[in-house]
């Protein structure tokens, strides 16, 4: 079967029902892409079809029903999403084991919302756990990002 | 010191023990220098100036010992070595290094010995000062505890000042020129001429000369990174997915395990079929693992459905069955009257309580998760004369010790990779997770294993904070709280826990009654013993063990005398504590939230809680709103004095997440037992805070006490009892028993 993950082809071989994460961590290995519960109560999993925000630990392989992007695709270190580089401003991360996930629900948000309230805000990324407690940072980071974004 | 000074102890049995302890090891042994491990196989030319600077052609390396389990320690490390050797910490290398006795954590041994952190006599100085040679000597190198920063913060700048000056010599050797004509910047030694030479080239000649060690530390006032705002160095990979985790190791021909272990933990197994398992797609072998099996696949999705395909039959473990069974344990302990503890006893309780009306009150919390969201992971590869280990760790001497242990390999011959942790909460305290993958991998010598619970297996197998109980009586008389007799129940976690990754300590268990006896009031009658109950299933160390359960107990029920004695909660803790530093947060906490009572309007309601923990006195208030869907927390307010503070952006961090926390669990999270088995085994049964019910924080640390402190876990046990009176004040209603979402519903 083939993937396509952040404009770039991949075949996999592996059984249809296999959960996408999965594929994508032990697979291809995208460990970018975590794993934190396999029942979409956490969304450390998360990463876009189609550029819609995704548990990938609820997409078998054989429904995936369009390209991925994971959070290498949205930005990398050298050349940074402007919701990366609010999350590096703010300084969001403490362990950062759930912030793909939340960089990715939130990219998402800012592409449908270019201006979340904060009930928007509450609405789209209360599916993201963190144990860590990083909300207010993350809350801030997306309204630096939404800026950032509306000027650009 | 006043009346909050006059502490009824049993300790001289510790005292006794821990010089005993150094008399044995001798006085040679116990005064000799801690030898530098990475002198031991240096390559010609580089240079090892102490056992964490470690210099060659190459670059700088810096050993940062302390584990980052996303508290950002290893950040902080860095920038400690740095500001006295004069570079950027972002140029550097970090490394945790290797479990060694140079990286023993004294701090954190002495803290757990029954005197409150706050105490500073001669009996509580001598003591701490032996335990610290007793962790120096056995290699201790633990995290925890909120000890890094304290403990290392005097060691690292030393070492970064030792190192400096080191190079320094180095360069006035080769030039013919006085060190005093010397200065350093940016990984470069200056010479009076304006050449400037790299640490990287000095390197060779360095590591010839002795190390520099009298050296005078830099004042706060010459510092360019502490204190100031600066990135954390893992920023950047945090936020852009490249930040790899113990459980994203990925390494050639590697396989992949679960674990399936007796959900009644230490029961063991009465039988087991693995014919399905084994004939799954992707399955290569089932291996037996402590307290369980293992499957071993081509990766943790075949074997995640191998390890459910197993068919085994568990023997029950010897604690009770279920939750009601345990609690019933509990106040059976209590009823003996045999107490483990009474380390404060001040004027009369039985009679200030026998002339004056008596309020009673039980309080209780529940067995918790640490759940931290990467779920444990550990890989490893067994070779004939080494084993190799990747995995996070707050314990890697114990990790190290266990895998000579399992597989006979030298501990010499063991490497292991301490990678930052996704989350601990103290989880990582344990290693039990590493004991299997090291067993798992050991069945398939020359072939790595990354080895990963399921977040089932990892909330089923928690060592848990234990549950724990409180039986309260106080008086009041006058407008002022007169008595407070507090009995606190729990299984010891000092027995639970040091038996499993050190000694357990003779004498009370101090952490039982963390967050009671410790606290800095000057109540006229005060009188806090500690119950040790019977052990059951095994517990652990969970972010501020023992004092988030007392802190809740002590404070709320402080709160009720201060109401029956139609005090203000904030006069009243003012007017009771006799502690400098922690009056001082009372207030500030009071300034910020512009106090004036906890009645803020109809519907609303106003709490407040204060604690002293690892060191660190915490003041907080918070602000609730009934609202149609529920309650709300609407703000917070945490003003805490941790000494100077050398990290400010990650100490706000720590100290607005360990209240979240503190909050989070508080509102909705218990692990109960039936049939011996944890009941809630994934964030569907166990949700935590989440971010539409997050509230607006605001932080103050006053920066004024003398000691230098952590901020990892203090600021967790005043949150739960602070948003308690909130409720109290917004709607009446007392609540006694964690989570709290059993009495009142959260919006």
């Amino acid at each position: 079967m083939e993937l396509t993950i952040n404009n770039r082809d991949f075949a996999v071989d592996f059984p249809s029902d296999m959960p996408l994460l999965w594929v994508l961590r032990d697979g291809i290995g995208f460990t970018s892409v975590k794993y934190g519960c396999g029942i979409a109560q956490c969304g450390a999993c998360t990463v876009h079809i189609e550029g819609e925000a995704v548990r990938s630990c609820q997409v078998a392989l054989g429904d995936v029903w369009g390209p991925i992007t994971t959070i290498e695709g949205l930005g990398t270190p050298a050349a940074l999403h402007p919701v990366q580089e609010a999350w590096i401003a703010d300084q969001v991360a403490q362990c950062g084991y759930c912030q793909s996930g939340q960089i990715m629900q939130a990219a998402a948000l800012l592409n449908d919302n270019s201006d979340p309230s904060d009930a928007d805000i509450d609405a789209a990324m209360s599916g993201n756990l963190c144990r860590c407690g990083t909300y207010p940072r993350i809350r801030t980071a997306i309204k630096r990002a939404a800026a950032s974004l509306r000027k650009a | 010191m006043g009346r909050a000074g006059t502490i009824a102890r049993r300790t001289f049995l510790i005292g006794s023990v821990a010089i005993a302890g150094g008399v044995a090891f001798g006085a040679y042994y116990v005064s000799r220098p801690t030898p530098n491990p990475l002198l031991k196989g240096l390559g010609d030319g580089d240079a090892a100036l102490t056992p964490f600077v470690k210099i060659t052609a190459d670059g700088i390396t810096l050993i940062v010992p302390r584990a980052d389990v996303g508290q950002g320690i290893a950040s902080t490390q860095a920038m400690l070595i740095a500001e006295e050797l004069d570079i950027d910490p972002a140029s550097a290398r970090l490394d945790p290094g290797q479990p060694h006795p140079a990286y023993f954590n004294g701090t954190v041994a002495a803290d757990g010995l029954p005197f409150p952190t706050w105490e500073n006599g001669t009996v509580a100085s001598s003591v701490r000062d032996l335990m610290i040679t007793v962790a120096r000597l056995t290699g201790s190198q633990f995290t925890g505890g909120s000890s890094s920063t304290a403990d290392l913060h005097e060691t690292l700048r030393r070492a970064g000042a030792t190192a400096r000056e080191t190079l320094k010599a180095a360069a006035a050797a080769r030039a013919g020129v006085s060190v005093a004509d010397l200065r350093t910047e940016n990984g470069h030694v200056i010479l009076p001429d304006g050449v400037r030479i790299p640490y990287t080239r000095l390197a060779a000649e360095a590591a010839r000369i002795g190390p520099v060690n009298e050296v005078a530390l830099r004042p706060a006032s010459e510092w360019r990174r502490l204190g100031k705002p600066t990135q954390r160095l893992d920023i950047v990979a945090k936020s852009t997915g490249t930040q790899d985790y113990g459980i994203d190791v990925t390494l050639p021909k590697m396989l992949y395990a679960a674990v399936r272990a007796n959900p009644g933990r230490g029961g063991g197994m009465a039988s087991c079929k693995a014919d399905a398992a084994l004939a799954m797609q992707g399955v290569r072998s089932v291996v037996e693992v402590n307290e369980g099996l293992a499957v071993i696949a081509d990766n943790t999705w075949f074997a995640f459905r191998g390890a459910d395909a197993l068919e085994v039959e568990w023997r029950a473990p010897d604690y009770p069955e279920n939750s009601a069974a345990m609690w019933e344990a509990l106040a059976a302990a209590h009823a003996t009257g045999d107490y483990n503890s009474r380390l404060r006893d001040d004027g009369d309780v039985e009679q200030a309580t026998s002339r004056a009306e008596t309020f009673e009150a039980e309080y209780r919390t529940p067995f918790l998760a640490h759940a931290a969201l990467e779920p444990l992971s550990a890989t490893v590869l067994v070779e004939p004369e080494q084993v190799t280990i990747w995995t996070a760790t707050q314990v890697p001497h114990v990790v190290r010790d266990a895998a000579a242990e399992i597989t006979g390999v030298d501990a010499e011959k063991i490497t292991l990779h301490v990678l930052p942790a996704g989350g601990s909460f103290g989880r990582r305290l344990d290693h039990d997770y590493a004991v299997q993958a090291i067993q798992i991998a050991a069945s398939v010598p020359g072939t790595p294993v990354k080895t990963t619970w399921s977040r089932e297996e990892d909330m089923s197998h928690d060592f848990p904070r234990p549950l724990h109980m409180a039986k309260m009586r106080g008086s009041v008389a006058d407008g002022r709280v007169l008595a407070f007799d507090f009995d606190t129940i729990s299984p010891s976690l000092v027995e639970s826990w040091f038996g499993r990754v050190f000694i357990v300590p003779p004498g009370p268990d101090a952490m039982l009654v963390w967050g009671a006896y410790d606290q800095p009031y000057a109540i006229p009658n005060y009188r806090v013993t500690g119950y040790a109950a019977p052990q059951m299933v095994p517990i652990g160390s969970w972010r501020s063990p023992g004092a988030c359960s007392n802190s809740f107990f002590h404070e709320g029920f402080l709160s009720e005398l201060i109401h029956a004695a139609g005090a203000d909660p904030l006069e009243e803790r003012l007017r009771l504590i006799d502690n400098a530093d922690s009056r001082r947060v009372l207030e500030a906490v009071g300034a910020m939230s512009n106090w004036a009572g906890s009645d803020i309007g109809p519907g609303r309601g106003r709490g407040i809680a204060f604690a002293h923990t690892h060191g660190v006195p915490v003041a907080e208030v918070i602000d609730v709103t009934m609202t149609d869907s529920g309650l709300r927390i609407d703000d917070v307010w945490i003003a805490a004095d941790c000494g100077t503070v050398f990290d400010p952006v990650n100490a706000e961090a720590q100290l607005t997440g360990a209240a979240i926390f503190g909050l989070a669990h508080a509102m909705n999270c218990e692990l109960t037992y039936a049939n011996h088995a944890v009941e809630q085994t994934n964030f569907d049964a166990y949700q935590g805070m989440r971010i539409n019910q997050t509230p607006r924080f605001h932080t103050q640390l006053l920066g004024k006490a003398e000691r230098v402190r952590g901020l990892g876990e203090p600021a967790t046990a005043p949150a739960a009892p602070a948003l308690a009176d909130a409720i109290f004040a917004a709607t009446g209603q007392r609540l006694r028993e964690m989570p709290f979402s059993k009495s009142i519903t959260f919006a």
